[in-house]
């Protein structure tokens, strides 16, 4: 299997002077649903505007696809599709339009771009509003124009740069069950994202970036396995007035009627539930208190802090 | 890319730009056809009958190319310096440059985008200028070589502008302190040999008085200076620029990081 993008001591800074990538290397697997996760200004939306060609590198080697964006720039361009961060697009064009001319960008003519076009306006829901002007479309929408945008020359790599920042929760869940699909069909996704539960639900791999260095690059699997504790939120049937004394559990009460529970790794929530049945509390509904790669994501980031701090 | 696939590209530039200024017909093609008007009204027959000949021409006839050049440079300036700088403020100049254009054709593009404006309202005003005058070409062959060159050099001119400029201001300095003081002063409403000799050397620095007589040539054979230097100082210009505006194109001058 190919790499789809192979980035080696990638550096840049800025003219400000700041130093925005330390040298990272990443690659991507041909196929890959990969998340780059952040804080912010931790130097994603920079790696990925230098494999975009937005941003000019300082030193260091990047390709997509085996093209190398120093010597086949072109080459590496025809395998990328792009969904930036902010909106891009002419607010005063129509929604048809963005989608054929930006295909005609990459040398589609206009009768094979407008079925191309059809096709992906349609799957994101955007047919119906394919003659008005961008500025009419909501801010949801103008997001699926992006990825229409983007997809309407056939990428074999796609990059969206927090593609549901700001879009309401059945709308996310459309665009993961879409994104989905997509990398089902063979196109290979890379995302930023916040929200670290999408990371979670879709990618296989994830990279964590933090002040211009990566501090992690594994499988989602792996990454939530380092996960040491888990901490769960329980609703009980009857209110209890005291958090119950659990032999290998630790507990705490939130209200009467709800607890919270910790379970190690190794640990198993059966034992858990004995252990509250033998107390003769039954449990009606359980939800996990954070997300997981949340506590994670907090805790590699903080880490890296205190060590910059130190250093 | 493949010549085709660059071939589409440089037609979706154009049919872009093409499609922004009709869109916006009462911005770009109509006020120089009201401007021009006006100035065949006022200047040309209110004034004009008032003063005769001008290098053995009605007035008004010696005015029209000069008028007409005028709308043909201010337009083809204009079309390129607000469509780039509007990509680049709105960021949608990002759609070209994630994608495999070469700079070269993204320039041509903007440039005949450009040129398909400035040449357009120069049709329009010629038109126009029909029902004051009576046209005749002297030489069609530099008439339209002049037009062409010339509207290319100021659709190049705008294209440096709107790379260079970083607010909307930057963007009307240059039309309304440069290239409208050296219109006036570039021989369109006179002959620059009524100036006395201090100031028609001053005149002779002013690179739109050479594509003024140039036109003028054409249309009605007469010229203060002379118009093989003056197409040859046109395209000199032009290679000069497209060379200019190559380099900020890969330097990704005010359009990336």
């Amino acid at each position: 299997m190919t790499d789809a993008l192979k980035i080696e001591n990638l550096r840049k800074t800025y003219d400000s002077g700041f130093e925005a990538l330390k040298g990272i290397d990443l690659t991507v697997r041909e196929g890959d649903f990969f998340a780059l996760l952040g804080p912010n200004g931790a130097g994603k939306s920079t790696t990925l505007g230098i494999v975009c060609s937005l941003v000019n590198k300082t030193s260091g080697k990047v390709s997509v696809f085996g093209h190398d964006i120093d010597r086949d720039l072109s080459g590496a361009k025809m395998n990328l599709g792009v969904v930036p961060q902010e909106m891009n697009f002419n607010q005063f064009e129509k929604v048809i339009d963005i989608v054929v001319t930006q295909a005609g960008y990459y040398g589609i003519p206009a009768k094979r771009a407008r079925v191309s076009a059809e096709y992906y306006l349609k799957e994101l829901g955007l047919w119906d509003k394919r003659n008005e002007p961008a500025r009419m479309l909501s801010g949801g929408m103008k997001r699926r124009l992006m990825i229409a945008r983007a997809l309407v020359h056939e990428p074999k790599l796609l990059i969206l740069d927090e593609p549901t920042a700001g879009v309401d929760i059945e709308l996310r869940r459309s665009m993961w069950t879409f994104l989905q699909e997509m990398n089902r069909r063979g196109t290979t996704i890379i995302l930023t994202t916040h929200y670290l539960e999408e990371a979670e639900a879709l990618c296989r791999n994830i990279a964590i970036i933090d002040h211009g260095s990566i501090l992690q690059n594994t499988s989602t699997r792996d990454l939530l396995k380092q996960l040491s504790v888990e901490t769960f939120l329980l609703d009980l049937s009857e209110p209890v007035s005291e958090a119950p004394e659990l032999p290998d559990f630790d507990t705490r009460l939130v209200n009467e009627g709800q607890l919270e529970i910790d379970v190690r790794q190794g640990q198993n929530l059966n034992a858990a539930f004995s252990q509250l049945d033998a107390k003769g509390l039954r449990v009606v509904s359980m939800r996990t208190k954070a997300n997981r790669l949340e506590e994670l994501f907090l805790r590699m980031v903080q880490e890296n802090s205190r060590k910059g701090d130190k250093a | 890319m493949s010549p085709d696939a660059k071939l589409t590209a440089l037609s979706t530039i154009v049919v872009r730009e093409v499609r922004r200024f009709t869109r916006i017909w009462p911005q770009t093609l109509l006020p120089p056809a009201v401007t021009m008007t006006l100035y065949f009204v006022i200047f040309g027959n209110l004034i004009g009958s008032r003063i005769g000949q001008m290098d053995g021409h009605d007035y008004m006839a010696f005015i029209v190319p000069g008028l007409i050049m005028m709308s043909v440079i201010t337009s083809s300036y204009a079309n390129v310096v607000s469509s780039f700088f509007s990509m680049k403020f709105q960021r949608s100049i990002e759609e070209l440059l994630v994608s495999p254009v070469p700079n070269y054709i993204i320039l041509a593009g903007y440039v005949a985008g450009g040129m398909a404006r400035g040449l357009g309202v120069g049709l329009i005003v010629t038109v126009l200028s029909l029902g004051f005058t009576n046209l005749s070409l002297h030489h069609p062959a530099a008439t339209v070589l002049t037009v062409a060159l010339t509207s290319m050099l100021f659709s190049l001119g705008g294209f440096i502008n709107a790379m260079l400029a970083t607010k909307f201001d930057d963007i009307s300095i240059v039309p309304t302190f440069v290239l409208t003081p050296l219109t006036y002063l570039g021989g369109v409403f006179y002959s620059i040999q009524l100036l006395p000799d201090f100031w028609r050397a001053v005149s002779m620095a002013n690179p739109i008085l050479y594509m003024v007589n140039a036109f003028r040539y054409g249309i009605l054979g007469i010229s203060d200076v002379n118009v093989g230097v003056s197409l040859s100082m046109i395209v000199l210009f032009i290679v000069i620029l497209v060379v200019l505006c190559l380099r900020m194109l890969a330097r990704g001058r005010g359009i990336r990081h």
